[in-house]
């Protein structure tokens, strides 16, 4: 023998080391990202607002203009944008690692247009406002998410018909939302977009309460199951032979990821494809290092901000961020399709 | 494609069948009948029997004169965007020997009519005959281009693998269409309600641009239906009785083209239908092609039909697009399909 075990030992604490060296500075270059990002989106709108104006009005006090533009306009937006970004990155990424399936993300398999008809029934027909919209928004979307599931377990659940089933439970939700907003009173574009494809427009600082605290709820409740979810990475049975209570953490990370979702989606509509996206953009970058909800829970937060920015001000005219993330994320919908035909795998 | 009614079929009772199968579509043009005239008598307005009759003979006295004779048109074009639908479907289930092709599913509808919206937007198109075209050069394509994702790698075009591929593109050419649309306010209210699938803005007008392309894409279609029995045994089979394996399917594939492009430029994207008719024709007349083609075409005729009917009654005053209707009817059909399926099949 020439390597002891203290050997190995040794060297498995240095890689481990290592890969959580590593995690921690992705994690903090994806912090920075989003700060400067944030910053940016306040500093620079049509037109821009000086450093120094921007953090007195970010101290409470009356700025002629910026108190308008900056505390009225742009914070509110950026604030609200990284919350559901965070929201659809995390609830996004915890059903893919759950499923072990990038196409099993909630805005593919329907959870998140059921969410969004919910919300949008709530409002045009019944004319609700305020917590109940969102309440029931969760239970609309924890409902969905049980029907694709239940519709889809037969000898077993399988990942394949769990996608085609809610790929055809999201087509009769958004014809729904068709005939919602075809009865609303005032046919208005800019709010149909909203239910359609998600917009971050006119957005309030109030609306950002109930996302934080869903965030606060949902999400701690999903990250205390951190390692139980990483365990499910690895196949149900592998997991339970590890300790993990595969069925405990199945509900709790479906409930969590649903409610994370549905609170974003009632306040913002569905944006198209951030929980799609985040948790393949975070793999990509955060390769084996370690767990990949909260590097994804940033990339939902940066895809947001950023879209939100490009479609307001780089563009030759203004889109609302769902339209801005849903052409990203088409192409690469695509793209996962033709690798995963060509390697042969079974999905 | 061999199912135990498949096996039914080479009974002697043959003559026998022939005589059932012909009184069983006849049976249906009768139905496909009543429901054209339940279509033009009932709808969101209440008529009398009188104005029908008037409306019929080409007069427009009263307002419910000139509600029925708007509803003329629109049946019309139920009926001929149905039969292209389901025949449409019929044969793309037959091309790819998929239970889950229909030209909503494997997003071709909505490759058309991304074609015709970027026609509109981008350059302008304003001459109505150039909507069709746009939208069945906008149909070729995409076929072709989920056809060639789907069939990518191991096993080829799979059920799984071909609706994935047309689920997804689906998704994603609605995403373009929604960024191409936007910007334009001047076209985007005309866009959206075409968007939905809808046969309600239909004249006589609508029915003659798509006439000659749905003509000629029935013809080909009906042809087809020998080659698609051939095909069903397997393509090595297929080719070892002398068929020539990818004309077949480029032929076939053509008329389903012609059909759905056509279709989708005059009543918007409507999905299911391709889906739902075919496998009900399936139960009822087994896989022979010559007699699935048309029993499809005719199911697929009453079946929006009856859509349409629906959606003009259950939305009172307004009234509900007929693609809504047929969403809400075929998506728990494609559930139950995906359902049925082995997931070794899947």
């Amino acid at each position: 023998m020439t390597i002891t075990q203290t050997d190995v030992l040794e060297r498995v604490v240095t890689q481990r080391h290592k890969r959580r060296q590593g995690w921690r500075s992705i994690a903090l270059i994806f912090m920075l990202i989003l700060l400067v990002g944030f910053t940016l989106t306040l500093l620079l709108g049509q037109s821009f607002t000086p450093p120094l104006d921007v953090l007195r009005v970010l101290l409470g006090e009356p700025v002629p203009g910026a108190s308008f533009t900056v505390g009225h306009l742009r914070l509110p937006r950026a604030v609200l944008s990284i919350l559901v970004g965070v929201s659809f990155g995390l609830g996004g990424v915890a059903f893919q690692i759950m499923l072990r399936n990038p196409l099993a993300s909630p805005d593919i398999i329907g959870v998140s247009s059921g969410a969004s008809a919910a919300a949008v029934f709530a409002i045009v027909v019944l004319q609700w406002d305020g917590t109940v919209v969102t309440v029931f928004s969760v239970l609309a979307g924890l409902g969905v998410a049980l029907l694709v599931y239940a519709l889809s377990f037969k000898n077993g659940a399988a990942g394949s018909r769990l996608i085609l089933i809610g790929i055809g439970v999201a087509a009769m939700i958004e014809s729904f939302i068709g005939y919602v907003l075809l009865r609303a009173p005032a046919w208005d574009l800019q709010e149909a977009m909203r239910w359609l494809t998600g917009s971050v427009n006119a957005a309030q600082l109030s609306q950002a309460w109930p996302v934080l605290v869903s965030l606060l709820v949902f999400g701690g409740l999903l990250l205390s199951r951190r390692r139980d979810l990483d365990a499910l990475r690895m196949g149900d049975d592998t997991a339970a032979a590890l300790g993990v209570k595969v069925g405990v953490t199945r509900v709790m990370v479906i409930v969590s990821a649903v409610g994370m979702i549905a609170v974003a989606t009632a306040v913002t509509g569905p944006i198209a494809f951030v929980a799609f996206l985040s948790g393949p953009i975070a793999a990509r970058i955060v390769g084996s290092k370690g767990s990949l909800l909260i590097p994804s829970a940033l990339v939902g937060a940066c895809l947001v901000l950023m879209g939100d920015y490009v479609g307001q001000f780089l563009l030759p005219s203004r889109y609302p961020v769902g339209v801005i993330t849903g052409a990203l994320g088409a192409p690469y919908l695509i793209y996962l399709i033709i690798r995963v035909n060509r390697a042969g795998g079974s999905l | 494609m061999t199912s135990p009614a498949g096996l039914k079929d080479a009974t002697p009772s043959f003559k026998q069948n022939i005589l059932l199968r012909s009184a069983g579509l006849l049976a249906l043009l009768l139905v496909l009948l009543a429901l054209c005239f339940l279509s033009i008598a009932v709808g969101t307005r209440d008529v009398s029997w009188p104005e029908i009759m008037a409306a019929l003979q080409g007069q427009i006295d009263s307002v419910g004169d000139a509600a029925v004779a708007t509803r003329i048109p629109r049946t019309l074009l139920a009926v001929i965007a149905g039969s292209a639908l389901g025949l449409a479907g019929a044969i793309m289930q037959g091309v790819t020997r998929n239970p889950l092709a229909d030209p909503g599913i494997l997003g071709i509808n909505t490759g058309a009519s991304l074609a015709v919206v970027i026609g509109l937007a981008w350059f302008g198109m304003s001459l109505a005959h150039t909507y069709v075209w746009v939208a069945i050069f906008g149909a070729g394509i995409t076929a072709v281009f989920v056809y060639a994702i789907g069939s990518l790698g191991l096993g080829g075009a799979t059920p799984l693998k071909l609706a994935l591929a047309g689920a997804a593109t689906s998704i994603a050419l609605s995403s373009f269409t929604i960024a191409v649309v936007l910007p334009r306010n001047d076209i985007a209210g005309g866009v959206r309600s075409w968007q939905m699938g809808g046969v309600g803005g239909a004249t006589f007008d609508t029915l003659l641009l798509v006439l000659p392309f749905l003509i000629v894409g029935f013809v080909i279609s009906l042809l087809s239906a020998r080659k698609l029995n051939t095909l069903a045994l397997g393509d090595e089979l297929a080719a070892g009785l002398g068929e020539n394996v990818m004309l077949a399917r480029l032929s076939a594939g053509l008329g389903a083209i012609l059909l759905c492009g056509a279709t989708t430029a005059a009543c918007g994207p409507i999905g299911f239908v391709g889906l739902v008719v075919p496998h009900l024709c399936r139960l009822l007349v087994g896989v022979d092609h010559r007699w699935l083609l048309p029993f499809s075409a005719l199911s697929g005729s009453g079946l929006l039909l009856l859509a349409d009917v629906v959606g003009r009654l259950v939305a009172r005053p307004s009234e509900l697009a007929v693609g809504i209707v047929t969403a809400f009817i075929g998506a728990p059909f494609f559930i139950w399909i995906v359902r049925r399926q082995r997931v070794r099949d899947l």
